[in-house]
């Protein structure tokens, strides 16, 4: 089985997001950088797969050259191979950068095949949307494009004898899907714990070809015009006391509340 | 006109739809245009007329045997069919799991842009809106160029409200379906917990990396017994797993809007902050009188949380008696 994910380098911000002077993007600086957690747990989700039924996971990101760092760190955590897809710069809309993956997604398919028919992923794992921009949308635009069924908000993937049955979260349950390989979807963090890096995992980060897919596709209809924080009701905090003998006045305001 | 999808459950409109018409109300009278709604899968008079008190003109019914459940692929399908030949100005849903799913379908189908989770939208010769990013941390500026603008407006960017002036006449709409639509369409439904889930639970008790193991948790549990709430947690807790990610409340988890989040040994990330930010109250315990949940909540207990809570839970005891 041949198992894609496409995931998305993005800042990893702490108390609060700084942007920059020119309002266009989040202030990276002085931040460190990671997947996004639906992407990881993607990822996660790829490799036990393999794990039960064989095969590979290839890991694809749309982005800087910088982004290798996350193509290696999937491959440190047991993805097979690595392709990242040059856009030069991040400045790019949904509508392209859907148009651009699902050209190199056909590349590799491609690639992968003989006597020149395409051999496609059997799934494909998409984030249900990006931690930064949060489009809800590039899965959904890709798989169409490839003529593949999709479902977002998935939470738990099984592989069945003809199907892929997938399960979505609903309030308080969830709702059952069941798709004909090849198939896409758009998972939810939840779907696993991720697991770290073993030694071997590293070395391998280390070693792995990282393939390269040049990208150019048409600008979609959206433009950013400037990132700005939302206004913050200022709180002033009032302190019940300290230690254990704040308890009676914590009590109070429960009563107050009438939640008590 | 603008039109403004409205999802509904076992007969009912669903919370969100009130609020894409409320959102829609406002929007449609900055067109300068009418509101209509688009009922998918039912034509429930009861439904219509809802749909009528919450500000719709014309409400599209639109009946099918493929349209039984919910199936992204026939609402996507749907909605572009109605897109071509009602020719609307633009078209709403509100930001729900679904209603991105659906809207980014039709685009996907039409092959225009479509715009997620908008808290402002400002109509015109070319459109410009404000929407959402990094869940709520973030919110972005932009501008559209497209026939037909296809957005959602954020989850609980307003909180839905009746009014207006429409008649609510149903118009059935006759879509062409084909059983391709049914791959995608719900095969079972599970229902793992009735009663208080963590999006409608009064009392959250949510507890961070500060509550230090799994067993720890157990006062966490028992306080949130006593308060008819539920537990909650950052997302350096499941990470650890010591609790599963349901009970994660953040940008990638929960959304919670209880009368009272207690939030203990939490420092409140950025991230966690948007999925406890709808709370009507917060009380933060901590160590840390500078954390970022201390600074932001309304009340804060300055001290270690395995000391305070076990107090708290005595006192409620000894209050009931
Ligand atoms: C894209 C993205 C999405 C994310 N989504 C989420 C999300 O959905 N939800 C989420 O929670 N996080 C999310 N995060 C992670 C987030 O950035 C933080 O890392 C996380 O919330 C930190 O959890 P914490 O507050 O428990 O831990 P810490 O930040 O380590 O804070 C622990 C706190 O406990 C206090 N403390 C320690 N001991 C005690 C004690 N004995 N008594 C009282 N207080 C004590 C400390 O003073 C400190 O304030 C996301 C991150 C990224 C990059
Ligand atoms: N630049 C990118 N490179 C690879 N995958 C991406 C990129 N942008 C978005 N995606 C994928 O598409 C999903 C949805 O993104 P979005 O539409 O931005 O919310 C993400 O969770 C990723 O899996």
């Amino acid at each position: 089985m041949k198992i894609l994910c496409c995931v998305k380098r993005v800042p990893a911000p702490g108390a609060k997001i700084n942007i920059t002077a020119d309002g266009q993007d989040v202030d990276a600086a002085h931040l460190g950088f990671t997947t996004s957690p639906h992407e990881e747990c993607a990822v996660e989700g790829a490799v036990q797969l393999i794990e039960e039924h064989g095969g590979e996971v290839t890991v694809m990101t749309l982005g800087t050259s910088d982004a290798e760092e996350q193509l290696r760190y999937a491959v440190s955590v047991g993805a097979h191979h690595a392709v990242l897809v040059d856009a030069g710069d991040n400045t790019w809309d949904p509508q392209r950068i859907a148009a651009a993956l699902t050209a190199a997604i056909q590349d590799v398919e491609s690639a992968n095949g003989s006597d020149g028919t395409a051999e496609p992923f059997d799934l494909i794992l998409f984030g249900n949307e990006s931690a930064d921009s949060g489009g809800f949308q590039v899965g959904i635009r890709v798989a169409h494009a490839l003529g593949r069924p999709i479902v977002q908000g998935i939470k738990g993937i099984e592989i069945g004898d003809d199907a892929i049955i997938a399960r979505r979260e609903i309030d308080g349950g969830f709702e059952v899907y069941e798709l004909p390989r090849p198939a896409v979807l758009g998972v939810k963090e939840g779907l696993n714990l991720p697991r770290y890096p073993t030694m071997k995992g590293r070395l391998a980060s280390k070693k792995v070809e990282i393939g390269t897919v040049g990208a150019s596709a048409d600008a979609g209809g959206q433009a950013r015009l400037r990132l700005h924080r939302p206004e913050e009701a200022l709180s002033e905090t009032v302190i019940l006391g300290t230690g254990p003998e704040a308890a009676a006045a914590v009590v109070d305001v429960l009563d107050e509340l009438g939640v008590l | 006109m603008l039109l403004v999808i409205v999802e509904h459950d076992n007969g009912e409109l669903v919370e969100a739809a009130k609020e894409a018409l409320t959102f829609g109300r406002v929007l449609a009278e900055k067109m300068d245009d009418d509101l209509e709604a688009a009922l998918i899968g039912s034509d429930d008079a009861g439904l219509v007329a809802a749909a009528g008190e919450f500000g719709a003109d014309t409400v599209h019914t639109c009946t099918h045997d493929l349209l039984r459940d919910y199936g992204p692929d026939a609402h996507g399908a749907v909605i572009a069919q109605m897109i071509e030949e009602l020719k609307p100005a633009a078209v709403l849903a509100c930001g729900s799991d679904r209603g991105n799913e659906f809207m980014a379908q039709a685009a996907a189908r039409l092959a225009v842009p479509f715009v997620a989770n908008c808290v402002d939208v400002t109509p015109g010769e070319s459109w410009s809106m404000t929407r959402v990013q990094w869940g709520g941390s973030l919110l972005e500026d932009l501008a559209l160029d497209a026939e037909v603008p296809l957005l959602t407006c954020g989850l609980h960017a307003v909180a839905a409200e009746v009014g207006g002036a429409g008649d609510g006449d149903a118009e059935s709409f006759d879509a062409d379906l084909d059983d391709s639509v049914t791959i995608t369409m719900v095969k079972d439904r599970v229902v793992l917990e009735a009663g208080v889930t963590l999006p409608t639970a009064p009392v959250v008790c949510g507890g961070g990396r500060g509550v230090g193991s799994a067993d720890g948790f157990a006062p966490l549990e028992e306080l949130a017994a006593l308060l008819n709430g539920r537990v909650g947690c950052s997302r350096a807790v499941t990470n650890n797993g010591w609790r599963p990610h349901s009970d994660q409340v953040g940008q990638t988890g929960t959304r919670i809007a209880p009368e009272i989040y207690i939030a203990s040994g939490i420092s409140g990330a950025i991230q966690h902050w948007v999925g406890a930010m709808a709370s009507k109250h917060i009380l933060a315990i901590n160590t840390d009188r500078e954390a970022n949940m201390v600074t932001k909540a309304d009340w804060a207990v300055i001290g270690d949380l395995h000391e305070v809570i076990p107090a708290i839970i005595e006192e409620v005891k000894a209050r009931r008696g």
